[in-house]
């Protein structure tokens, strides 16, 4: 018997960040500077791990309701599809966010950020995508925060996303940012590719016919995994 | 191909709060068929100083070379109790350890075979996108027909290779070295 298995076509040039980008100062010493080895995909890459609901909490997807009282800040929905290069929509991809509470402190304890932790916001949240690639989460809006990169230096507001969509090529870490932000332009870790239209994908849209009246503003966001070749290879066994 | 995929962004300092829940320290049960090893190392950056705030992900076929989760053929699907998925924190020293099987054989696109691997994904602080490598076991004869393996430059395998210790043969030492001398081979698909 055969699997019928398609390979991940290449990444276009200039979609994804290079491993040393000097302003951002913690690449210096932890991007590897021999190139990289090209080697041929395998059933290793290809096939990866698929996840189920298990270990999900019941407020997983609500980041506003995880304890017993509202977090400060602004109630914010964010939805959007997982999508591939070919427009396909991911269906029950794992993703797994994070981000600092409304003040811009991380419940985490090597963040020694002199802003208030809000006992109410742990500030993680998992979910799977639906059929048609579609999710959505509840949470409240990430603050600014500091970072010792450079003097001055502050991080724009930004949601982090983890993703495994199918196949192991597919792994993805992002992170989603606020339109019309004015800490984008001075962001390394934004402006780490150089090309302007790469940058803008990683910009949710303000999205009000999601929003909640009296309850939520709401944000959207898609987010594109790596694609497979349209025509699939025969796998000998 | 109408849309070019979402951009790479590093997982910073604080990746814990949301990635942990998955965290675990074996690969599959202790059940599970197979010759049971545990591999142990360091995660070091360009000044030989260990990382402690990097994540591996693990990816491996079972003893029979088959992937969980993945249209078995005709060999049959995986154990219940083999999960061949980790994600495995460093400590404050930069070590990770976890507990696997040793995994079989599996075939390439071409039907050719690779020796027995182990995929690692790694994160941390500092990388812009996750670096792909691979752990391969230094006392196995199938490496010198592995495709992957004879890509590489001879004098860069051995980055590759988890070595067992004198004292545990069923243990291994297996370093990811980011920088200098030595430095690891990360791949690119
Ligand atoms: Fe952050």
């Amino acid at each position: 018997m055969k699997n019928k298995i398609s390979p991940f076509l290449p990444l276009r040039p200039g979609t994804q960040p290079d491993y040393l980008h000097p302003s951002y100062v913690s690449s210096i010493l932890r991007s590897p500077r021999q190139p990289l080895i090209v080697v041929p995909q395998t059933l290793s890459e290809l096939s990866g791990p698929v996840f189920g609901h298990n270990g999900f909490g019941e407020f997983d997807n609500d980041l506003t309701q995880q304890h017993a009282g509202a977090p400060l800040g602004e109630r914010i929905i964010v939805s959007g599809r997982v999508l591939d290069e070919n427009d396909r929509p991911v269906s029950r991809a794992l993703v797994e966010v994070w981000q600092a509470n409304a003040a811009g402190r991380y419940m985490h304890k090597k963040d020694q950020h002199a802003a208030p932790l809000d006992p109410n916001f742990s500030g993680a949240g998992r979910f799977l995508t639906d059929d048609s690639g579609y999710y959505r989460f509840v949470t409240i809006k990430p603050g600014a925060y500091p970072w010792k990169n450079h003097a001055n230096a502050w991080r724009p507001a930004h949601i982090h996303f983890s993703l495994f969509g199918a196949g192991l090529l597919t792994r993805l870490v992002t992170q989603m940012y606020f339109p019309g932000d004015p800490l984008l332009p001075y962001d390394p870790i934004y402006n780490c590719l150089n090309d302007e239209r790469a940058q803008q994908r990683m910009i949710s849209s303000f999205d009000l016919e999601n929003t909640v009246p009296d309850t939520a503003l709401a944000y959207h966001y898609d987010i594109v995994l790596r694609g497979r070749d349209a025509t699939p290879m025969e796998e000998q066994r | 191909m109408s849309f070019p995929a979402t951009a790479s962004q590093t997982v910073g300092p604080y990746f814990s709060i949301g990635l942990s829940y998955l965290n675990s320290v074996s690969v599959c049960a202790e059940s599970a068929e197979g010759e049971h090893i545990s591999i142990s190392g360091q995660v070091l950056d360009g000044d030989g100083v260990p990382v402690p705030d990097a994540q591996l992900e693990l990816w491996q076929a079972d003893d029979k070379g088959r992937f969980a989760g993945f249209d078995p053929g005709e060999s049959g699907a995986t154990a219940e109790d083999f999960q061949g998925f980790a994600r495995i924190p460093t400590d404050e020293r930069g070590v990770f350890r976890f507990h696997t099987i040793r995994p079989g054989t599996v075939v390439t696109l071409e039907g050719t075979s690779q020796a027995p691997h182990i995929v690692v994904l790694l994160f941390m602080r500092g990388l812009l996108k996750h670096l792909v490598t691979r752990i391969y076991f230094a006392n196995d004869p199938r490496n010198t027909g592995d495709p992957v393996l004879l890509t590489v430059p001879p004098e860069r395998r051995q980055t590759l290779l988890a070595e067992p210790t004198a004292e545990q043969p069923e243990q291994y030492r297996w370093d990811i070295r980011l920088q200098g001398e030595n430095e690891t081979v990360f791949f690119a698909y």
